[in-house]
C-alpha cells in the first residue's frame, strides 16, 4: 500500500509533527462532539419541560425546588460574604486609582457601574461553578460509574428529565436571583468603605448610586448570569455523563467541568459584554 | 436447537437472533441467537470476558446492535420509538449487578419511583406495595435506611424487590449472587425462584456462578468470547461433548505450550 510506504521513508520529526496535528485533531473534534451535546441535552430539556406533562412524564417540581435549595439558598451566606468583600475592594481600588488624578468623588460611578455590569455576575458565576458546577458533575458521574442512569433507563425513566432539566431550571432562576443579591451587598460593601474614606453620608452614596444606574445596566448583568446559568449546567452534565474510570475518573470530570464552565463563564462575558457595548 | 422439557410450547419472550456486536472496531458479540419461554429460569453463562453483561445490555435496549434482531414481549426493540418501549420498560424488572440503587434515596423511597412514575396511586399505597416487596425479599423494615447503610447481600435483595415492584411479566438479574459468601448467594438464588413462582415472572440470570447457574436454571446457554457454545436443559450443556464447555465446568485451566525463547524475549523486553 501507497500509505505505508510513506509512513516509513518518514524521520522522527516528521512523523512526531503528524502526531501532534492527528491530536490536535482529535481533541478538536471531540470538544465540537461535548458542544453538540450539550446543545442536544438543552433542546431535550426544553421538549420535556413544555411537552413533559402531556405525555404523562411531568418534570418534577419537588426536584426543582430541592435544586434551587442547593444552588441559591445554601450559597446566600457564601454569596453575601464574598460580594461584601468584593464590594469593599473596589471601593479601595477604586478611590486610590481615582486619587491620582483628585477624582475620588467620583468613584461611585466606577464602582455602581462594575459591580452591577461586571464583577457581581462574573464572580457570582464563578463561585457557583464552583461550588454546584462541581456537585453536579460528580454526581452525575457517580451515578453513571454505579450503573445508575441505567437503572432509571430500564425503569423507563429518562435520565435528562430527571437528572438535567430540575438543576437547569434551578440554576437559571437561582444564578440571577444571587446575582442580584450580591449587586446590593457588594454595593453596600462599597458604600460602608467610601462613605468612611470621603466623608460621604450612606444615603447621600446610594443617592448617587441609583442616579447613576440605569435599568439597561441591571439587565446587562442580570442577562449574564442568565447564559451563565446554562454553561454551568450543560458542561457539569457533559462532563459528568462522560466519565470513565471508576473513582478517579469521577475527581477528573469534576475537575474539568470547573474548569471548563469558569472558561466558558469569562470568555461568553467578553464576547456578550462586546456584543453589547458596540 | 435442541429445546427444555415443558417450556418449548410456551410462548416466546425473548428472541435474539443472529446478534452482532462491536465496542468500536472490537466485536464483541458473534452471531448469537437464543429463545426464552415463558415462566422459565434462563441462565447466560460465561467467564469475565465473554460478553455476557454485554449480551444483557443489548436485551435491555440499553446500546443499538450492528446487525441481528432482538424480540421482547414481541417487540421488535431494534426498530421501536423511545415511546413504543416506554411500555415495554414497565413489564420488564432488571436487579444490576451492584445493585444500582439510587444512593441520594432510601430503600422505601427507591422501590416507590418506578411506581411514582408509572401509576396514579395514592402515596399509602405504594408504600404499602413497598413494604410488600421488602417483605417478601426478607428486608421488612428496612425501608427508611439509606443504600450506603446496607450490607452486600442486604443490597442485592433490594435491588431485586425494586426489580419486582411493578410485578413485572421478565425478570432481568446481572450476576445477582456474585460477591456474595456462598450461604448468602445461595439465599438469593432461592429468594429468585421463590420470586418466579410467587409472581409467575420469567427471568434470566446471568452469571458467572456454576453452582448457582445448574442450581436454579431450567434452560441455559454458554458464552465464550462472544459466541455461543452450547445451548440447553442443565443436563444436556452438562453431557455436552463441546471441549471448551467441558473446559468450563470443570474448572480446568488452559495450559499453553511454553516457548522457551519467546518467554525469555518477553520478560527481557526485547
Amino acid at each position: 500500500m501507497p500509505a505505508e510506504g510513506q509512513q516509513q521513508t518518514l524521520n522522527g520529526a516528521a512523523r512526531r509533527a503528524q502526531d501532534a496535528l492527528e491530536r490536535a485533531g482529535r481533541a478538536t473534534i471531540d470538544g465540537i462532539s461535548a458542544f453538540g451535546y450539550g446543545a442536544a441535552l438543552f433542546f431535550e430539556s426544553l421538549f420535556w419541560i413544555v411537552r413533559g406533562r402531556s405525555i404523562r412524564q411531568p418534570v418534577r417540581l419537588s426536584m426543582v425546588f430541592e435544586e434551587m435549595m442547593q444552588i441559591g439558598i445554601l450559597a446566600l451566606p457564601i454569596v453575601t460574604v464574598l460580594s461584601l468583600t468584593i464590594g469593599v475592594m473596589l471601593a479601595i481600588q477604586g478611590i486610590y486609582t481615582l486619587s491620582l488624578f483628585g477624582a475620588e468623588s467620583r468613584v461611585t460611578v466606577g464602582i455602581a457601574l462594575s459591580v452591577v455590569r461586571e464583577f457581581s455576575p462574573l464572580i457570582t458565576g464563578i463561585l457557583v461553578a464552583g461550588r454546584s458546577g462541581s456537585a453536579l458533575a460528580a454526581r452525575l458521574g457517580t451515578m453513571s460509574i454505579n450503573q445508575e442512569i441505567d437503572a432509571l433507563r430500564v425503569m423507563g425513566i429518562n435520565p435528562v428529565r430527571f437528572l438535567v432539566v430540575p438543576p437547569l431550571v434551578a440554576m437559571i432562576v437561582m444564578l440571577p436571583a444571587l446575582t442580584f443579591w450580591s449587586d446590593l451587598v457588594a454595593l453596600f460593601g462599597a458604600g460602608v468603605y467610601v462613605s468612611l474614606d470621603l466623608e460621604m453620608s450612606l444615603s447621600a452614596y446610594s443617592d448617587r448610586v441609583i442616579e447613576v444606574l440605569t435599568v439597561d445596566d441591571l439587565l446587562h448583568g442580570l442577562g449574564k448570569s442568565v447564559i451563565f446559568a446554562g454553561l454551568i449546567t450543560l458542561v457539569a452534565v457533559v462532563n459528568g455523563a462522560g466519565v470513565t474510570g471508576g473513582a478517579e475518573g469521577v475527581g477528573r470530570v469534576t475537575t474539568r467541568a470547573v474548569v471548563q464552565s469558569i472558561a466558558a463563564i469569562v470568555i461568553t462575558d467578553m464576547l456578550f459584554v462586546f456584543v453589547m457595548t458596540r | 436447537m435442541v429445546t427444555a422439557t415443558g417450556n418449548s410450547d410456551r410462548p416466546v419472550l425473548v428472541e435474539v437472533e443472529h446478534l452482532v456486536t462491536h465496542y468500536g472496531t472490537n466485536k464483541i458479540l458473534d452471531d448469537v441467537s437464543l429463545k426464552v419461554h415463558e415462566g422459565e429460569v434462563f441462565v447466560i453463562m460465561g467467564g469475565s470476558g465473554s460478553g455476557k453483561s454485554t449480551l444483557l445490555r443489548y436485551i435491555l435496549a440499553l446500546s443499538r446492535p450492528t446487525s441481528g434482531t432482538i424480540r421482547v414481549l414481541g417487540r421488535d426493540i431494534v426498530n421501536s420509538r423511545p415511546s413504543e418501549l416506554y411500555e415495554l420498560r414497565k413489564k420488564i424488572g432488571v436487579s444490576f449487578q451492584s445493585g444500582a440503587l439510587f444512593t441520594s434515596m432510601s430503600v422505601g423511597e427507591n422501590l416507590i419511583l418506578p411506581l411514582r412514575e408509572h401509576t396514579d396511586l395514592d402515596r399509602k399505597t405504594m408504600e404499602i406495595m413497598a413494604r410488600l416487596k421488602l417483605e417478601v425479599v426478607g428486608l421488612a423494615g428496612f425501608e427508611n435506611l439509606m443504600p450506603a447503610e446496607l450490607s452486600g447481600g442486604m443490597l442485592k435483595r433490594a435491588a431485586l424487590a425494586r426489580a419486582v415492584v411493578m410485578d413485572p411479566k421478565l425478570l432481568f438479574c446481572d450476576e445477582p449472587s456474585s460477591g456474595l459468601d456462598p450461604i448468602v448467594a445461595a439465599a438469593i438464588d432461592e429468594l429468585i425462584l421463590r420470586l418466579r413462582d410467587a409472581l409467575g415472572m420469567t427471568v434470566v440470570i446471568v452469571t458467572h456462578q456454576l453452582e448457582s447457574a445448574f442450581e436454579i436454571a431450567d434452560r441455559m446457554v454458554v458464552l465464550d468470547s462472544g459466541k455461543i457454545l452450547v445451548t440447553g436443559t442443565i443436563e444436556e450443556v452438562r453431557n455436552t461433548t463441546n471441549e471448551r464447555v467441558q473446559q468450563l465446568l470443570n474448572r480446568r485451566v488452559d495450559v499453553h505450550e511454553l516457548d522457551p525463547e519467546a518467554y525469555l524475549k518477553r520478560l527481557t523486553g526485547s
